[in-house]
């Protein structure tokens, strides 16, 4: 049963198989497959040092039926870089791939956000044509759920756990999509498997468009979270309609709310099942949520579809 | 049948210890890990796909018949599959001994 | 037909690139590595390289760049010196194990602190065991032609390592020096296009990089290393056919007056001109000296290295980098390791000095020489000493 699978598997267009080391209910290595699967096998994919890179490439074997290469930590969109102008090199002058080939850079939030920003800075200014993807889930959770610049206010990590003297992360997540965006590129979108669609729709977006693309998965970390398996998609779908992770995109400038909630959700409901939130008190969570309603308004101002700033009369 | 990582001698290394068999991690048994599995209802099930779209293996594939079925060596019994199913038709079950 | 041309060392590299006509240069603008990329730059701009010039944000980056393109099978060339080759030093050892055939030509330079662009070994040495292929040239025509080769012994099947063209940062980098510049027609025979045997390709995919736990990451290392180990009579090989063919012999070890010397030099670098003047001035006085020159560092040519201080009762070694806190400099390490089985070794004597762009003369040299005598054949008990800084 299990060779059928894996032909039905290859025939569906999977580029990612079975048998991998993830942890079970991980929703960092879904929104991989959905990623993956979108963008089709004429890819060279480069992996950072992380969860996704472990779990895949135990030597002497591999989960990949695409041509991957893991460097280090800091350097996937450096890497990515020599490989999409030693491509673009190669054809000029007759050798390599006949067919047009996809590079993409994957790296977690901490190779992305920390480590690894300024490879990924150079990649977006020099214009390369390139996917980067961030698979945040908020944390350094391969070496054991430490915090990065992308774990929010108030979770408690293995370095910035909560006690007598702390609530956990006392900063705020850094906005990477609007970073990348300070780089003129012309595609930067957020994005969750809990929406496969709406995933799909923007991978093959930026597979199109000319130049750098970089796209914010949202990554649901059962393990890292304290959450239950089963609800991956669930706490991924509680983020977008709480407002804290808003599915959107800018395209050649152009903002959009690729999903607009009406009804922002209370965040305590996406808190509730996490553990790292857990022993946040109702004063902080209350602070949270105010910075929330607003940083959502201050999204639906860029989006061009409203948004009140504080101080403006309520509406009607 | 190929070498493991614990059999292989330096002289069986690869070039640059590139591994160039497309996805032959698929050999190992993820399925030892559940300690519950998924049980689908075909009476109820729709064949919308959506199980398939939203298991993280990915290991449900559709049977002859087009029902999503878990194969029972690679599922890790996450049970997003039953939690995210629109018709309830996935139940999880314990594993016995 | 070659053209004889007076330019400095950087623009020879520069040159030898423009030859191999490379496919991408990632780089970083470095002390005293900038006329090189700087020229390199000039040439893709007027058309002379087609090649794609990666604008990287750090050394870092440039060697990951370098990484990433030959992944893919491109000709990839790049150059650094000093802090940037520390700043690279991760990646390194990954291109290495990787098997990837990236040339990089390093301008060697003295690292921080204190700050000092000028010449010296300290970077190299600081390197020593990153897996690359690694040798020394000590003028312009050495580096020019150095470079070549390098390509070709890279990307040579039997070898498939990367390769590090050492020279001395602005002794060789900016001194402007007569030498014989290929024509593109004179080197096609001796350099085939580039045919990295299991490239990045989705039509045959291959995985890189796959992490290797305790369980056999040993094995992956002792094949690295047994491979670097066997290139050394390949690189032999080639400088042997570049000689045959062009007339410039380049040898793993090369001696000057050595046939039947009781006291030998041992240095590395372009210093080995000063002293090759001085083991002449010393052998017009009757002092029977002679200079080995060390010139593969990476691997090690054992067997040649003894071979060649076989005549000698003395051996001074020369060196521009100090090991802190270590009994002896890196290079005198390497001699001392190599001849400790030696039933009739010579007495070995180490010197230090050079640093930070400090210059060795043809006379102090002399002075090393009288110093060095004095040393071993009373037996004292010194393992090494500076030269050249002032007490």
């Amino acid at each position: 049963m299990k060779a059928t699978t894996l032909q039905k598997m290859k025939e569906a267009g999977e580029i990612f198989m079975p048998g991998h080391r993830a942890c079970i209910g991980c929703g960092e290595v879904l929104a991989m497959r959905q990623v993956c699967k979108a963008l089709g096998k004429d890819i060279i994919i480069v992996n950072a040092t992380g969860c996704m890179e472990i779990i895949s490439s135990p030597f002497p074997t591999t989960n990949w039926m695409v041509p991957w290469v893991h460097a280090l930590f800091e350097n996937n969109a450096a890497v990515a870089s020599g490989i999409e102008a030693g491509l673009e090199m190669m054809k000029r002058k007759g050798r390599g791939p006949a067919q047009e080939v996809t590079v993409v850079a994957m790296g977690g939030d901490g190779a992305t956000f920390d480590i690894g920003i300024q490879a990924l800075s150079g990649a977006l200014e020099r214009g390369h044509n390139f996917i980067y993807v961030c698979f945040d889930n908020e944390g350094y959770m391969n070496t054991g759920i430490q915090r990065t610049s992308a774990t929010p206010y108030g979770a408690t990590t293995t370095t910035s756990p909560h006690g007598k003297n702390s609530i956990g992360q006392t900063t705020e997540k850094k906005d990477m999509p609007l970073i990348a965006l300070a780089h003129h590129i012309p595609y930067v979108a957020t994005m969750s498997p809990s929406y496969p669609t709406d995933l799909a729709r923007k991978v093959k977006k930026a597979k199109e468009i000319k130049g750098p693309a970089f796209l914010h998965v949202f990554s649901v970390c059962p393990t890292g979270w304290g959450s239950n398996p089963e609800l991956a998609i669930e706490l991924g779908r509680l983020a977008v309609e709480t407002g804290l992770f808003p599915l959107g995109e800018c395209v050649y400038g152009k903002y959009d709310l690729t999903r607009q909630v009406k009804e922002l959700r209370p965040i305590r409901d996406y808190f509730k099942h996490q553990r790292r939130f857990r022993h946040l008190p109702d004063d902080i969570i209350d602070q949270i949520q105010e910075r929330v309603r607003d940083r959502y308004e201050e999204v639906k101002r860029k989006c061009g579809i409203g948004g009140r700033r504080a101080g403006d009369p309520p509406a009607p | 049948m190929a070498k493991k990582d614990f059999e292989m001698t330096w002289k069986d290394i690869p070039l640059g210890a590139i591994i160039t068999e497309p996805g032959n991690a698929s050999e190992y048994k993820t399925g030892d890990w559940r300690s519950q599995r998924p049980v689908l209802d075909r009476a109820k099930c729709v064949k919308c796909g959506l199980c398939f779209s939203l298991c993280p293996e990915p290991c449900i594939v559709k049977d002859d018949e087009g029902y999503y079925v878990a194969d029972l060596y690679y599922c890790k019994g996450c049970g997003i599959c039953a939690y995210e199913c629109p018709k309830e038709a996935i139940t999880i079950v314990q594993e016995e001994h | 037909m070659s053209t004889r041309v007076g330019a400095e060392g950087s623009f020879a590299v520069a040159d030898a690139v423009r030859l191999a006509d490379v496919d991408v240069v990632p780089a970083y603008p470095i002390t005293p590595q900038t006329h090189v990329v700087e020229r390199i730059s000039e040439m893709i701009a007027d058309g002379d390289l087609d090649a794609k010039f990666i604008y990287v944000e750090s050394e870092h980056s440039a060697m990951s760049a370098c990484l990433g393109a030959a992944a893919v099978g491109a000709r990839t060339f790049t150059s650094t010196a000093g802090q940037g080759l520390e700043l690279m030093h991760e990646v390194l050892y990954l291109v290495s194990s990787m098997r990837l055939p990236v040339v990089m030509a390093v301008a060697d330079r003295a690292l921080s602190g204190p700050l000092n662009v000028w010449g010296d070994h300290s970077d190299a040495m600081a390197t020593r065991d990153c897996g690359w292929i690694q040798y020394f040239a000590e003028n312009a025509q050495e580096v020019h032609d150095l470079t070549l080769c390098a390509f070709r012994i890279a990307e040579d099947p039997a070898v498939l390592f990367p390769v590090m063209v050492h020279m001395d940062g602005f002794h060789v980098s900016h001194v402007v020096e007569p030498y014989f510049r290929f024509e593109p027609e004179e080197i096609t025979a001796f350099l085939p296009p580039i045919n990295f045997p299991l490239p990045l390709d989705p039509n045959r995919p291959v995985t890189m990089g796959a992490f290797a736990p305790p369980a056999v990451y040993s094995e992956c290392r002792k094949a690295q290393e047994v491979a670097l180990r066997s290139t050394k009579d390949r690189i032999a090989a080639v400088w042997q056919e570049f000689g045959d063919r062009y007339g410039r012999l380049y040898k793993p070890i090369e001696t000057y007056r050595t046939e039947d010397a009781d006291t030998i030099l041992v240095a590395i670098g372009s210093f080995n001109q000063m002293a090759a003047v001085a083991v002449d001035s010393l052998r017009a006085a009757g002092q029977k000296v002679g200079l080995v020159r060390l010139r593969l560092w990476r691997p090690f040519p054992l067997q040649e290295f003894r071979q060649a201080v076989r005549p000698a009762k003395n051996l001074l070694v020369f060196e521009r980098a100090l090991s802190y806190g270590g009994t002896v400099g890196p290079v005198c390490s390497e001699v001392k390791a190599a001849l400790y089985r030696q039933k009739h070794a010579p007495a070995v004597m180490n010197f230090i000095g050079g640093l930070g762009g400090r210059d060795m003369s043809p006379k102090q040299f002399e002075a090393m020489f009288q110093r060095g005598q004095e040393i071993l054949n009373n037996n004292l008990d010194i393992e090494y000493e500076t030269i050249g800084i002032r007490e």
